[in-house]
Formats: structure tokens, sequence, C-alpha cells
């Protein structure tokens, strides 16, 4: 349980590797004298995909999920880390060769309707890739669109039609036609079947096997709908703001999730089943900011199961739970922009936008007994941000209330015998597993 | 927190809030004329949360706007069609009339909260707007009132909240504040138009939690619909399938996902991926949603449906009983099972024939 690493390894040695990624990020804007800190959409992630299989990609929106699979085709420029595929590193590709590489690998857009241009006929769009890279001649090229027809389930005579002509699940077949239109090893797929219904999902899903089977195509599959990821893919990565959390065999991953993050998604699926009681881990609040993460792990601001600092192990879970709101809320304000008037007030201590804190406060900490030592704190936070220094006051209570979760970034630990990994302190042999704290939490409701 | 909020066998025993009955609405293009929903009945009783299921095109959207009184031209109800909320018959409103009804009666959460939304109001002053205009609160009361819908819909920091406009919310909250927004309107029946589609898991589990809640507190009615079986196991009490414009399958959810009847609803469970690993493989559903735009002497689904026999193409099912236990129903000519398929097939037409009488 304690085994760590930097970076988490392939399973099986044997198997080739096809797109090994390190360190990977890639942050945008913060450049510049007066820019404001940047925004970390893909802040340090590390990957293999081996050849011939489908890595699955789920995190929530904004997690910085698409902005990866952009960047491993170079329709973003990483900002720091390498992406090796097939052994050259691509991102010092450049000109011709990148054009080149780029046969190698496609991508499927979410979106059919707006991924294929309407003014041109289906026959075209799958054409254009082969036109752009000059394949063959022009009878070849009209012989290879009728064959990639066939392979995507469509038939001659929708050669002359338009997008519009066809349902969502037509577009999307068109979207996998023109990917595989040069023969590329490697597809990102781009949550393909998010806009579709679902017994036409099933389709498509099968679709893709079977292609991947035929041609022996390598996916990335990038979705935020779990059981479609469990459906398709071999591994699971799980991403959360711009980090992976866990990394693993997909089933057993889904079984038995390791990091609190996962167990929490996989939790709240909704399951087709109403007799189902297993309890629901409900995440309170929604993610940071990615222009401003949390400093430690990603995810401490709503964990389930986040360590607590040795001298408040003893509160309630409501106590403990107000604190963390609390922080919270403060957080938000210190991000807010006081404006001119704002700082001039502050000047004169005439401050008073953030009267209303003491409401907020008795609100979160309704019908909960809140003890003095946590009391003068609180207190103390509120009378900072009242003045008009609410970063003072996130500080103070970053001092008073932060865990190892808040002030340290976790290793990834290897949390099962097949190359599982999990980012997260409570895997660390000093800690509480995460399962006891979870269950202890799920049964008090 | 997931099941054992369903309501209480009890609850079966009280008054339908809403009554929809043979409710048929056409959109008349120069075409041909689109029965979007084709008679289809169903109720709701006080407390109880019902549940509408199909994929796109089916006419689920249709229908909560028909019982909304949102159809604009091309689209009309037909006469016969009979929606009754609280014992009043909403069609034969006058525009005004049905203006005090989506007021303080029914209440509607639509799939995209940034479209619900007023972008150039603050979030306040939007809910504000609502106090005044349903319940006549107005100044420091509706600021008071405001804050306390939206720390009910469990948006922390509420008052200051209220100073923000929607851009400023994220996804789930924005959903939060118009679900504040109708909760304004003190509403005793809710429509939820796919109000999770647009949102993550986690922030769907916490909007699911939300409306469960808020049921129990203020003794609501839902209307839940959703193209998402999990969902609809998640918090319906009672499920309604509908495919092309119809009703096919109608029963309490455990039921309905226990014994599913329908071919139709057979196929939809089937082909939910994810529970059933990847070995076992995918059930498809050949063919597509056809556009219901023929009269319905026929069953839409037999084109698609592996046990069609001859009859389905020219018989309409009716709705019968598929269970001594339970009310289930299903609109199939495989139903009654005890029946020969000869006997089965006379009893469809005679129910159907029954009924186009009734109308006449």
């Amino acid at each position: 349980m304690s085994k760590t690493t930097s970076r988490p390894q392939s399973a099986a040695q044997g198997d080739e590797v096809l797109v090994d990624v390190t360190d990977l990020k890639k942050f945008y804007g913060g450049e510049g004298f007066f820019a404001g800190p940047p925004v970390k959409a893909v802040n340090g992630v590390d990957f293999t995909i081996k050849r011939g299989e489908t890595l699955g990609l789920v995190g929530e929106s904004g997690c910085g999920k698409s902005t990866l699979g952009r960047t491993l085709l170079q329709l973003e420029t990483p900002t720091e880390g390498s992406i090796t595929f097939d052994g050259t590193d691509v991102t010092t590709l450049s000109g011709s060769d990148l054009k080149e590489w780029r046969r190698n690998a496609q991508m499927v857009f979410q979106d059919p309707e707006s991924s294929l241009n309407d003014r041109m006929t289906v026959g075209e769009i799958i054409r254009e890739p082969l036109d752009a890279h000059d394949w063959k001649t022009k009878q070849e090229r009209r012989e290879r669109v009728l064959d990639l027809l066939s392979a995507v389930g469509l038939r001659d005579e929708h050669y002359f039609r338009y997008p519009h002509q066809f349902s969502g699940g037509q577009r999307q077949r068109v979207g996998i036609a023109r990917a595989l239109a040069l023969e590329p090893e490697f597809l990102v797929l781009d949550e393909p079947v998010s806009a579709l219904d679902v017994s036409v999902q099933a389709k498509i899903i099968s679709l893709l096997e079977d292609l991947q089977e035929e041609f022996n195509l390598t996916y990335l599959f990038i979705a935020h709908d779990l059981s479609v990821v469990r459906h398709i893919c071999d591994r699971v990565a799980v991403m959360y703001l711009g980090k992976i959390m866990e990394l693993g065999e997909t089933e057993e991953l889904f079984q038995d999730p390791s990091n609190p993050y996962t167990k929490s998604l996989i939790s709240a699926i909704p399951r087709p089943d109403p007799t189902d009681t297993t309890r629901r881990i409900t995440l309170p609040g929604t993610p940071p900011s990615p222009r401003d993460a949390p400093e430690g792990c990603p995810f401490a601001t709503r964990c389930p199961a986040k360590i607590r600092p040795e001298e408040y192990t003893h509160l309630d879970e409501d106590v403990w739970d107000g604190i963390e709101r609390f922080r919270e809320v403060i957080r938000e304000r210190s991000r807010m922009d006081l404006g001119v008037t704002g700082l001039a007030r502050r000047g004169v201590g005439r401050f008073s936008r953030f009267d209303d804190l003491e409401e907020a406060v008795s609100d979160l900490f309704e019908g909960v007994d809140v003890p003095e030592e946590v009391r003068v704190h609180i207190e103390q936070a509120v009378e900072y941000a009242k003045k008009g220094y609410p970063s003072k006051a996130r500080e103070y209570l970053y001092e008073e209330f932060s865990s190892v979760c808040d002030r340290e970034k976790p290793k990834f630990y290897e949390t099962s015998g097949t190359a599982r990994y999990s980012y997260c302190h409570r895997h660390a042999n000093e800690y509480e597993d995460v399962d006891p704290v979870i269950s202890r939490r799920t049964s008090d409701e | 927190m997931s099941s054992e909020t369903h309501a209480d066998p009890t609850a079966g025993d009280t008054e339908p809030i809403l009554t929809v009955e043979n409710l048929q609405t056409a959109f008349y293009t120069d075409r041909e004329t689109i029965r979007a929903v084709d008679s289809i009945s169903f109720d709701v009783k006080r407390g109880e949360t019902v549940g509408i299921v199909g994929e796109s095109g089916s006419g689920k959207s249709v229908t909560a706007r028909s019982i909304m009184g949102l159809i604009d031209s091309p689209g009309r109800i037909m006469p016969g069609s009979s929606i009754k909320f609280q014992g009043q018959e909403l069609t034969e409103l006058s525009d005004a009339e049905y203006r005090s009804v989506r007021g303080s009666g029914i209440g509607m959460v639509f799939q995209d909260p940034q479209q619900s939304l007023n972008p150039v109001y603050t979030v306040g002053n939007q809910i504000r707007e609502s106090l005044k205009i349903n319940r006549g609160i107005t100044g420091e009361e509706a600021v008071e009132e405001a804050t306390d819908l939206l720390e009910a819909v469990g948006i922390p920091d509420a008052k200051r909240r209220l100073d923000e406009y929607p851009h400023q919310f994220s996804g789930g909250m924005r959903q939060r504040a118009v679900i504040a927004m109708m909760l304004a309107c003190d509403p005793d029946f809710l429509i939820c138009d796919e109000p999770t589609t647009a949102l993550d898991v986690t922030i769907q589990a916490q909007i699911l939690d939300l409306l469960k809640d808020l049921q129990e507190e203020r003794n609501l009615s839902i209307l839940f619909i959703t193209h998402d079986m999990g969902v609809i196991a998640d918090i319906a009490d009672r499920v309604n399938v509908m495919y092309a414009g119809q009703i096919v399958e109608q029963a309490p959810v455990e039921e309905l996902f226990a014994n599913p009847k329908h071919p139709y609803t057979r196929a939809l469970i089937d082909s939910i991926p994810g529970e059933h690993s990847r070995k076992e493989g995918l059930e498809t559903i050949e063919g597509e949603v056809p556009t219901p735009n023929e009269p319905a002497d026929h069953c839409r689904f037999a084109p698609r449906c592996p046990k069609a026999f001859d009859a389905c193409e020219n018989v309409p099912p009716q709705h019968v009983s598929v269970s001594d236990e339970h009310d289930h129903t299903a609109a199939c000519l495989l139903y009654p099972e005890d029946l020969t398929e000869s006997h089965r097939v006379e009893k469809h037409l005679s129910l159907a024939n029954d009924d186009t009488e009734g109308d006449t």
C-alpha cells in the first residue's frame, strides 16, 4: 500500500507503449507583468497508452480532459512536459514533420452538429483529409471514401448528401470515417457519444469497438459519462482540476476505487436499479477555479475523507463541515474584485460590503454547537474580512485549520498489484485509509 | 439516500393533483401533420414523483409544454384532450387565466438554466420579480425571502449571491437558482424537463437530493422528464415510458425495472452501458425513432421490434394490465399473455374501437 512513485507505470512490461506522456502541463494566460495567475488546465500529468488499448479519461467539465486530448494531438502547444509517440517526442515536431505525424493521430469531436461543414457533401468531408495530405490519385481517394462509408455503416448513396440530411448518430459516423481516412494508429475520441440517445450511443460504441479490432487502433476515450467508459475502456484515468487522481484497470477501478474522488464520482452515477440502497456520497460545492487551485491536493476543498489537523480530530462532523464551508465562502470572497471604491473605503476604515458575512456564518452553523476553540478563530476571520481583508482572513483560516491535504501535494501510491495508482495522502501508512473514513461518514447521515 | 425516499404506499390512495387524459398535441406543417403527443393519459398524485422517460423525439418535452400551455402555432392541442389540474380543466383556459396557474400552481424547470435566467439582471432581482408578481412581496421583505429561498436550495453565502449575475454562477448553482425562482411562486406542482442533463454527475446528485428534500418539506408533486434510466430509477415513484408520441408502458418504478414488459422498455434497459462489463456486449435497437406523422393505426415500434408479428402492422395496441399485483400496463399486442395470439389481437381491436366510439 505504501509504495509510492512520482509517476505511474504501465501495467505489464511486455506490452508495447504507443503514447508516453511525462509531466505534461498546459497553462493559459499568466504571461506578462500585469497578468493574473494562469489557468492551469492540465497541471502535470503522467500516463502511458499501450498499442491497441483504450484508455478512458473521465472527469467533470472543466477538469482539463479535453485540453489534455487536444494537447496530445498538438492542437495546443504544451507549456511543459513531453509526449512521446512511438519513440518520437512530438512536442518538438514542427512544419512538415508535424503534418506527416498528424496522419497517425486523429480526433473525433463531441458535437456532430458543429464539427461537420454544412456546405460540404459527406463525400467531400471525408475526402478532405486525403486531399490535404495529397493521398494517391483522385480516383483512389474516391474509392477510399466509399470504403470508409461502408466501414462505418453508411451507404454509397450517402456520398452526395449534406450533413443536415443525417441524424445525430449518422453524423457521428461521418466524423469517425473522416478521422479514419488517413489510416491513423491513434484516435482521440472527445466525448463521441455524449450528444446521442442511449440506443444510438450503443450503436456508435459497438462501431468503435469493431473498428478498433479491424484496424488495430489505439484510443484515448474522453467522457464524463462513466457507464460508457466502463463499457469500452481497458484502463481508466480519473481527472480532477488538471491532475490525474487515479489510474487503473477499468473493472477493478469501478468495483473497488481507491481514491476518495473516484469513490464519490462512481457513487454519484444513478444506477438503473430502483431497489439499489447503496448510500450515495454527495459532494458539497463545486470544483475550485483552475486559476486558484489548492496548493496541496486539488480535491482538498470537497473531499469527504480529508485528513484533519491533529488538534481538531475530536470535532463533530457537522462542525468540521461548517468550517470547511466557511473557508470556501471566504475563499470566494477573497477572489472578488473590491474595486476602487472598495479599496478607498477600506483605506479609511469604512469598508462595509462584507457586513453580511455574519449572516452567512450563522446559516452555515445553524443548529450546530460550535466549541469555543473554533468560534474564536471564525470570529477573528469574519473580523478581518469585514474590514476588507478577505485574503488575510483566508490566510488566517489556512494557518489555523489546514492539514496535510491543504499544504502538501500527495504522491502516487500503488494501491493494488495490477498497476493501480491513486493520488491521495490517505494511502500513506501514518493515516487511516479511505474506506473506513467514508463509510463512517455515509452511515452518520 | 437513494431509494428510501420513495413515497409510502398509502400515497397511492390520495387524489391526483394532475390528470392528463387522451392528450393529443399535433404540429401542422405544409407537408405533414406531426402527432408529437398522440393520445396519452396519466396522472400525478399529491406528493409523488412521476417520471416520463424516452429518447429524443419521443414527445416528452411537448407533453410538458402542453401541460404548461406553452404550445405555439403551428402546434395545437387537439379537441378531446383533457388536462385537469386540481380539478380545473386547463385546456379551456384563456392566456390570462393560464398565467395565474403557471404562477402559483405549476412551476417548470428547464434543461438549460442559462436560458431560463436573464443575463442582464442579478439573480436576486429575478427572484424578487417572481415574488412580487406571484405573491406581492416587495422591498426588504422580498430580499429576506429571496435569501431564504437561495439558502433553501443549498446555495451558501446566499445574501451576497443575490447581487451576482447568472454568469457568475456555475452550472449547478444556476439550476439551483432557477429552482429557487420556481419555489418563489410557491407551486404545488413542479415539472422538471431534463433538469440535470446538462450537469456533471456529482452536481446531478446534488440536484436530485435537493429535489427530494424540497418535495418532502413542501409536499410537492413532481413530473420528472428525462432520457436517463438511471435518474428515473433514482427519483421516480411511477414511470411512463414514451415512444414516438405514445406511452407504451406505465408502472411503479421498482416493478418496471424488475419486470419490463414492453419490448421497447426491455431494449431501452438493455442498451444502458456500464452495468454489465464489455465482455457481455451491448444490446442495440436497430433503426431510428420514427417521426409520428401517420395516425396511430398500428404499433409504432413494430418495425424495430424483435417480437413483432403481422398484426402489429395494422392493429393499434391498447394499454392492458400486465401484472396482478401492481398497477402496471403495457400497450403491446403480446399481452395479456394468457390469451392466444388471435384472441389478443381481437381484444386490442375491440378496445381500440371502444375508444374511438367514446370520442365521437
